[in-house]
């Protein structure tokens, strides 16, 4: 636990609202350690980006955080207000966010964006900032950085400008970094470059990376561990390499399904029945009972199954038949 | 890809924003070079008054009783004099009095319409960006100023004023007085549009993320929130001083607004009217022309402003 940098427990999201209490985010775990990649994955609505909300302390009213904790390198964070919280998630935690057409300032210059983050966080003089912040253009890739410090977000490419919220994201040297769909905005053949790069920079900085998506493919490819959430909870949570060839939990196993992989030579793909339960209308005992296969009695009846240190959170994890002898 | 691109030329403000599209859509536009025209020649008349004025209107030493009610362009009977426009009754220039009238109106128009925004721009983005009562207690006050007419907002503000302002500063504070009245009767279009902007902006993730990084609510409303709703504002900033123009007018038309010491545009057709069917009708007809360009070419370049910053219109 001391490698963590970032140390998610039982970490509940409320919304109440006129038909009672939703609870889009229920008593998750979750490590991030130095350097690692953690990748989030889930449908829409599973609650991914309401826990990156969370950590960033940017959850808009009347979503609350109404349990559990959240450790940022050793200092607890959920409870911190004001001015504390500001310096704090400004300084350790940087943000990628989904669409750079947005995430960026149409009226100020790229140089002013970045040297503004490196101002408020680091003790370094205006012209060193501007210094870094050509530095940190060069990184992302972006040609002549000199003189595209200059430029506004207009003058971007859709990838370009995504290259420059990473440098954005990175400049005040954080501990971690949030990115919420970093690609989804981005034309295939971007998205891969995109991806490398972040993985690459996070890396050779030791950064660590909670990386929320719902493209399995970005997974795979990128992410150490994998997280998977299903209804605000946690469905499985393991080894990248474990989970995609052998998953435990059905749910993870039907996304597996449903993923085309090149891996997995020319099948057809299967679809989980059903769609996710609504918040407001939540099964008894495990919230996957409904559109499960293997569900039985005691899906139903009992309360939900926790994750508990274990990899996934099911009464029946799928058996590998490789796996049972290890 | 990495060193074809190249460095883009170092180029003059003045030259990039002649090239760009603002630029090129005014050139394009004989409406809004001739209304720009007009406008522009009214300040630079209104500044330089007393340099191209050919009288004092406000001397009285310089004012002789025997010049009164010449024809425009006639000898005076009396005295043999000229005068471009005519005199009014008691022998006074109405070029020059036009001169001074637009001065004082075009200042109380630009000053309210000044005030209107700060107030107005400053309470829309606050009740946006911070939410809840007090946004509701601001859109709300808004909202009922709304129901009354404006004109009538600006006139009950200046009966209070004058009310409490004590006899020997009357005539000093009205035009101050006119000013913050008929800012305080136009505030509230600016605050709504601001409000409604800054609701669009403050969700998108740039804000997001300067929130991130620690910047304060002040610095994120200013720097970020501020400049990304300027356009909206600058179009109705225009069509408001027409309107603030027109209001200071009727104001003094009715009596209530400039004092006959410091006479605006509306002061003069005030007096002026009073000769119309006695057939002094230069008295009247020419401080009404010129309020009627100036309101005129402020209004259409209003319009074409809106035009230009909003492509989707064209």
């Amino acid at each position: 636990m001391s490698e963590a940098v970032l140390s998610i427990r039982n970490l509940t999201v409320e919304i109440p609202t006129r038909g009672g209490i939703l609870r889009p985010v229920d008593q998750i775990n979750y490590d991030i350690n130095r350097g690692e990649i953690l990748g989030i994955v889930g449908e829409s609505g599973a609650g991914k980006s309401m826990a990156g909300n969370a950590v960033i302390g940017l959850l808009n009213r009347p979503a609350k955080i109404t349990g559990g904790e959240i450790w940022l390198n050793g200092t607890r964070i959920d409870q911190l207000e004001g001015e504390d919280m500001r310096r704090l998630r400004g300084k350790h935690i940087g943000m990628v966010f989904q669409d750079p057409l947005t995430s960026l300032n149409p009226l100020l210059r790229i140089g002013d964006q970045l040297t503004e983050t490196m101002l408020e966080h680091l003790d370094i003089s205006r012209d060193e900032a501007r210094k870094r912040a050509a530095a940190a253009l060069d990184e992302v890739g972006i040609p002549a950085a000199a003189q595209r410090l200059d430029s506004y977000p207009h003058e971007f490419s859709g990838g370009m400008r995504q290259r420059v919220v990473i440098a954005l994201a990175l400049c005040a040297e954080p501990s971690l970094v949030i990115a919420d769909e970093p690609t989804t905005a981005l034309d295939v053949s971007v998205q891969a470059q995109i991806i490398a790069l972040l993985k690459r920079l996070c890396r050779d900085r030791g950064t660590a990376v909670m990386l929320i998506t719902h493209d399995m493919g970005v997974i795979a490819e990128t992410a150490d561990r994998v997280a998977v959430m299903y209804a605000g909870r946690l469905a499985e949570l393991g080894n990248v390499r474990d989970v995609v060839t052998h998953p435990e939990h059905p749910y993870t196993d039907g996304l597996m399904g449903s993923t085309p992989l090149a891996s997995k030579g020319l099948k057809r793909l299967r679809q989980i029945p059903g769609s996710m339960p609504r918040l407001t209308a939540m099964p008894e005992g495990c919230a996957f009972h409904p559109r499960c296969e293997f569900a039985q009695d005691i899906c139903r009846a009992e309360p939900r199954p926790k994750l508990n240190g274990g990899r996934s959170a099911c009464h029946f994890p799928i058996q590998q038949p490789a796996e049972e002898t290890a | 890809m990495a060193d074809t691109t190249p460095a883009p030329k170092p180029r003059g403000r003045l030259a990039h924003w002649w090239d760009g599209d603002f630029a090129y859509q005014f050139r394009r536009s004989p409406v809004a070079m001739i209304s720009f025209t007009v406008v522009m020649l009214m300040v630079l008349a209104a500044i330089f008054a007393p340099l191209i004025a050919p009288y004092d209107p406000f001397d009285p030493a310089s004012l002789n009783l025997m010049n009164g009610f010449s024809s425009p362009m006639e000898p005076n009977a009396f005295t043999g004099e000229t005068f471009w426009l005519g005199t009014d009754d008691q022998g006074r220039d109405v070029f020059s009095t036009i001169l001074y009238g637009l001065r004082i109106s075009l200042f109380v128009g630009a000053a309210a319409v000044g005030f209107a925004m700060v107030l107005g721009i400053t309470l829309g983005l606050v009740a946006a960006y911070v939410g809840g009562w007090v946004e509701t207690i601001i859109m709300r006050i808004a909202d009922v100023q709304l129901t009354f007419p404006a004109i009538l907002v600006a006139m009950l503000i200046f009966g209070v004023a004058k009310g409490i302002t004590p006899v020997e500063y009357r005539d000093q504070m009205a035009i101050w007085v006119l000013i913050v009245a008929i800012g305080l009767s136009d505030w509230v279009q600016f605050a709504r549009v601001v409000r409604g902007a800054t609701l669009v902006e403050k969700n998108k993730e740039y804000v997001q993320a300067a929130r991130l990084i620690g910047r304060g609510s002040g610095a994120i409303m200013l720097r970020h929130i501020l400049p990304n709703v300027l356009s909206p504002v600058l179009v109705i900033a225009t069509i408001s001083l027409a309107l603030a123009i027109i209001a200071e007018a009727t104001l003094s038309f009715l009596g209530v607004g400039a004092p006959p010491t410091q006479p605006s545009l509306g002061t003069l057709i005030r007096i002026g009217q009073g000769f119309l069917f006695s057939g002094e009708w230069w008295i009247l007809l020419f401080p009404a022309c010129t309020l009627l360009a100036l309101a005129l070419a402020v209004n259409l370049l209003g319009d074409w402003l809106r035009d230009a910053l909003n492509p989707k219109l064209r």
